[in-house]
């Protein structure tokens, strides 16, 4: 027996929507339905209806607010460390020099680590008693300071944290944007003696632009998502002055067991996650049109 | 030309310091894992001390640190089994959304890409109480579910990426011979994939080797993995922080021996084959 096109079309297409059906899409519209109700899925008791009055506890709930304000500092100060470290680390990279392969690859090692366990040893390396870094800064005439303990600094704890993982990405992107900038142009403008400056504004931003739009998309995304970091470095603390908003979701979820109200606030943070990503990919468009 | 010689040679030079520096909180964890209990926390730190491989050692040996050698093997055989899936899995849809027409591709490929955007404690409170009613809660079996379909998105649009690439005169030559497409596909197409599937199934590998949110909620203690271990190892006092940087260097090291092989690859996986490379 001969399978058609159509056939075998669903067929490779079957098992990868199937699984999403089940796994993604099934578990999404149950949570939404959760998020209406009063349920704590450590109990027997079945989900109790109580409209949008999840929502509105939440949305007027400072804690909330202020959880969205620390993601949002973390966010903006992760991402923009790491933007400049690796921009200007890229911008290095590109020139000509001996062993770029291999100096390049090492550069790009830490993003492929899993950040629990970076996160988990920078812990110890930021300890103010055994760690290598305020023996540093103490050696250097510095003060030493509690980084994931203090309130002041448990936040730039979690960046500097993630600007060692996450500036190789920026690196790999903005080399990547580099290299489609076809050289002619540069040696257009050589013969017209334009200044560096020059050539960087009108030839070389232009064209990464939209690829460094994307990379900021991708981390900025990632930044929100993922919770990994704050688990093992600060656990939130000291108090809940470095609690991001994935975060607080798993403790209502899993340590307060309010698990209605904890689908209503992941909700909300999808609707964040989506609108900021409008935001993006309408700047991407506007620099690809151009 | 002189001049330029001796600036790609100072650049060699700084770039070498820089990436040392940059990696020494790898060479500190090498450092670390190979000191004793108290070495380790000695400060001033002992630049110069008789390595040791205890930590190690503790981890294999039967008794207290066997729990951790369990763990790893849950993450080998979690990784290796859903890395297999997501292979396959992501190379059939990612021939079909390349070769095939579609009513609204282009929305559902939006769509399988966007379930890998959502943030993971999204998915997995539904997930957690959907396991614990269907007895999938810490089983690797779970995990391994779980772990396919958080790849397969990006496993799809990685392969789509590669089959483009390939010529459809391929198959449609083998076509004229009279193979049906199946067979054409498996003898003509799927040997010119072996690249692309190599590169999805390393990335999916490492993705699912180092995760932490799912593991952490959805296993417990007998399919429990590896990194949720390490980041639930640290005491109040008294942590052992030289077995926690052997046990990291455990999970870190084969990553890195990835990463080289991986190399001419990564700028594509990282952004779902949309960058070629």
């Amino acid at each position: 027996m001969r399978i058609g096109d159509t056939g075998l079309k669903w067929l490779f297409l079957a098992p990868t929507l199937l699984l999403l059906l089940f796994i993604v899409v099934f578990p999404l519209i149950w949570s939404l339905g959760l998020s209406f109700c009063k349920y704590n899925a450590t109990r027997d008791e079945p989900p109790l209806f109580v409209g949008l009055q999840n929502y509105r506890r939440l949305l007027s709930s400072p804690d909330v607010w202020r959880r969205f304000t620390v993601t949002g500092r973390y966010v903006l100060l992760a991402v923009a460390g790491e933007f400049a470290l690796g921009f200007g680390l890229a911008l290095l990279l590109n020139r000509r020099f001996y062993g770029k392969g291999l100096i390049t690859t090492l550069f790009l090692l830490p993003m492929m680590f899993s950040p629990v366990v970076i996160g988990t040893f920078f812990r110890f390396m930021l300890d103010p008693n055994w760690g290598i870094v305020d023996h540093v800064l103490s050696k250097l005439g510095l003060p030493r300071i509690a980084w994931t303990s203090d309130p002041r600094f448990a936040i730039y704890s979690l960046v500097i944290c993630d600007v060692w993982i996450w500036t190789p990405f920026m690196i790999l992107m903005t080399l990547a944007g580099l290299s489609t900038v076809p050289p002619y142009l540069y040696e257009a403008a050589e013969i017209d003696r334009a200044s560096w400056w020059l050539k960087f504004r009108y030839i070389t931003l232009p064209h990464i632009a939209p690829i460094l739009i994307l990379a900021l998309l991708f981390r900025t995304m990632d930044a929100i998502r993922f919770f990994d970091q704050v688990y093992v470095l600060t656990g939130g603390g000291p108090g809940e002055v470095t609690e991001t908003v994935p975060f607080y979701i798993y403790k209502v979820a899993f340590s307060y067991w309010r698990t209605g109200e904890s689908c209503a606030l992941a909700y909300i943070l999808v609707i964040v996650i989506i609108g900021l990503s409008s935001i993006y990919i309408h700047y991407l468009n506007k620099v690809r049109g151009r | 030309m002189r001049e330029e010689k001796l600036t790609a040679l100072i650049l060699t030079v700084l770039l070498s310091i820089a990436a040392a520096l940059y990696l020494f909180p790898v060479y500190w964890m090498v450092s670390t894992a190979t000191k004793t209990r108290l070495d380790a926390l000695s400060i001033p730190p002992k630049w110069i001390y008789k390595p040791t491989l205890e930590h190690f050692k503790a981890i294999f040996s039967r008794g207290s640190g066997s729990s951790f050698a369990h763990q790893l093997l849950n993450s080998f055989i979690v990784s290796f089994a859903s890395t297999g899936l997501v292979t396959i899995f992501g190379s059939l849809a990612g021939y079909a959304f390349s070769r095939f027409p579609l009513k609204a591709k282009d929305d559902l490929l939006f769509f399988i890409l966007s379930t890998r955007m959502l943030p993971p404690i999204v998915v997995i409170i539904p997930l957690a109480v959907m396991y614990r009613s269907l007895g999938l809660f810490d089983t690797r079996l779970g995990l391994i579910i779980a772990y396919t379909v958080f790849n397969l998105s990006f496993a799809v649009w990685m392969m789509k990426s590669f089959v483009d690439e390939i010529p459809k005169e391929y198959e449609e030559a083998a076509m004229v011979d009279g193979y049906s497409r199946l067979r054409a596909f498996l003898k003509f197409v799927l040997p010119e994939m072996r690249t692309g599937m190599v590169a999805t199934a390393i990335f999916s590998l490492i993705t699912s080797w180092n995760e932490f949110t799912f593991a952490l909620l959805l296993t417990a203690d007998k399919a429990r993995t590896a990194p949720p271990s390490i980041a639930q190892s640290m005491g109040v006092s008294g942590t052992n922080w030289g077995y926690i940087a052997a046990g990291s260097l455990l999970l870190v090291i084969p990553v890195a021996a990835f990463t080289f092989i991986l190399r001419k690859h990564l700028l594509r996986g990282f952004t779902f084959g949309a960058i070629k490379g």
